[in-house]
């Protein structure tokens, strides 16, 4: 038995009632142990910041095994619940307080799943956000693509964490994802 | 208030014949018209804003197979019911809103959250950019939550959103909705979307809707008024289900398995 699916459709312009809420963006209180600093611009094809996009990170923690607590929402401080929101500002950045996420297999390059919203994209956006390292070139995945490509997904390292940029079109378009079984 | 066009915006008829032309082609030429497409010139915030590339297929790793966990902790029953939490009740029609949330297998997907946010009565959102010359309702913000029961249910009440102006052409109007945002077993069955009423006159104008070309799809997003919901004295009653797929498998689990 398949059911057919409901179709999504956009977030609009006014999820900011609904959707951030208090802490949505640190998961680990900002400057505690081994804190990082994801964040970035959401783009749009003109290269122009989108002021009304939501951004979701969902990751495993630093030893690769998959958090399954609550507490995203009502955050304790304690609990690494693995699931972060946050809407981007005036100049387009969004920017999580996390932990830096582990390979959930040994040797596969460890990643953000990365889900993006926006008024005027009329379905979710699937990526993921690399973390650098020597696995990033032997994953089959990612050497699926070419190299130009590939780039998109791949976070790169600053003085406070990682950086990854999403451009929804255009120039360095990032790589969006169709999962197997849709 | 006057009629008169705002410079810049098109007619409806210049929007109604672009829906039709695409809803033409794509009778003809298939594909995956059961989610919106992201490309869809009427709706014209998306010029800049869709992809152009197709999407890359990926099979979901470990953690794209798991989803966030919600709980009691993070989600208050009364977040369920939007027309309590002011001094005074919301003006307009009480409605209770239910459903299941499956995945494509028609198994429920239990204990997890469920948002929702939306606009009064009057057809104004409680948000600084919205510049409709409705009225705001002190009585009602418009947004609510809730966790599914353990048979994947979920219940709001609420009042019933009104229509909404908007400026992607002139004289354009939303039909009435309710936002919801979902989560399910993966993460790969992430939606956000709209759920709107039965009858809406506006759905054949509305370049969001008609986004999603195939009309048993896009009819998928309307909710049934229930007459069996519907509380004497109290709140009538919609139902709408929602299938969340993702990349669950679809092979047909045994009767019985422990899932």
């Amino acid at each position: 038995m398949t059911l057919a699916p409901t179709p999504g459709q956009t977030v609009g312009p006014f999820f900011h009632g609904g959707l951030p809420y208090d802490g949505d963006r640190d998961l680990v209180p900002p400057g505690s142990a081994g804190a990082v600093l994801l964040h970035g611009r959401v783009l749009d094809g003109a290269g122009e910041p989108i002021p009304d996009a939501l951004v979701e990170i969902w990751q495993p923690r630093p030893d690769g095994s998959v958090p399954q607590e609550p507490g995203s929402i009502r955050r304790d401080g304690w609990t690494f619940t693995g699931f972060g929101r946050a809407s981007t500002g005036r100049d387009g950045r969004y920017a999580f307080s996390t932990l830096a996420p582990g390979a959930t297999e040994p040797g596969r390059p460890a990643f953000w799943a990365v889900t993006v919203f926006a008024r005027g994209l009329l379905d979710r956006m699937f990526t993921r956000a690399y973390l650098p390292g020597p696995d990033v070139d032997t994953d089959p995945f990612l050497v699926s693509l070419p190299a130009r490509r590939r780039r998109t997904l791949l976070a790169a390292a600053d003085a406070r964490g990682y950086r990854f940029d999403v451009r929804l079109q255009g120039e360095g378009e990032t790589v969006f994802l169709r999962f197997a079984g849709k | 208030m006057s009629n008169a066009r705002v410079p810049g915006l098109e007619p409806q008829s210049a929007i109604s014949a672009e829906i039709a032309t695409i809803a033409t082609a794509a009778a003809h030429t298939g594909g995956d018209a059961a989610r919106p497409r992201l490309d869809y010139p009427p709706y014209r915030s998306c010029r800049l804003r869709h992809p152009t590339k197709d999407l890359h297929h990926a099979d979901p790793e470990t953690i794209e197979r798991s989803a966030p966990c919600f709980g009691e902790w993070d989600v208050d029953p009364l977040e369920a019911d939007l027309t309590i939490g002011h001094a005074g009740e919301p003006l307009g029609e009480r409605i209770t809103v239910t459903g299941r949330v499956v995945d494509g297998g028609g198994r429920p997907v239990r204990r997890q959250l469920v948002e929702i946010w939306q606009a009064n009565a009057g057809g104004r959102y409680a948000h600084k950019r919205d510049q409709h010359p409705a009225p705001l309702d002190p009585n009602f913000t418009g947004a609510g939550r809730c966790l599914t029961d353990d048979d994947g249910h979920y219940r709001f009440t609420t009042v019933k959103p009104g229509p909404y102006p908007w400026r992607n052409h002139h004289n354009a109007w939303r039909p009435a909705h309710i936002h919801f945002s979902l989560f399910g077993t993966d993460f790969t069955q992430r939606l956000v979307t709209q759920m709107y009423f039965p009858g809406d006159p506006l759905f054949a104008l509305d370049p969001i809707y008609q986004a999603i070309t195939d009309p048993k799809a896009r009819e998928r997003l309307v909710a049934t008024y229930d007459h069996d919901l519907t509380t004497p004295e109290w709140a009538t009653g919609y139902r709408w289900d929602i299938v969340l797929t993702g990349s669950t498998p679809t092979y047909f689990e045994p009767e019985g398995a422990d899932l």
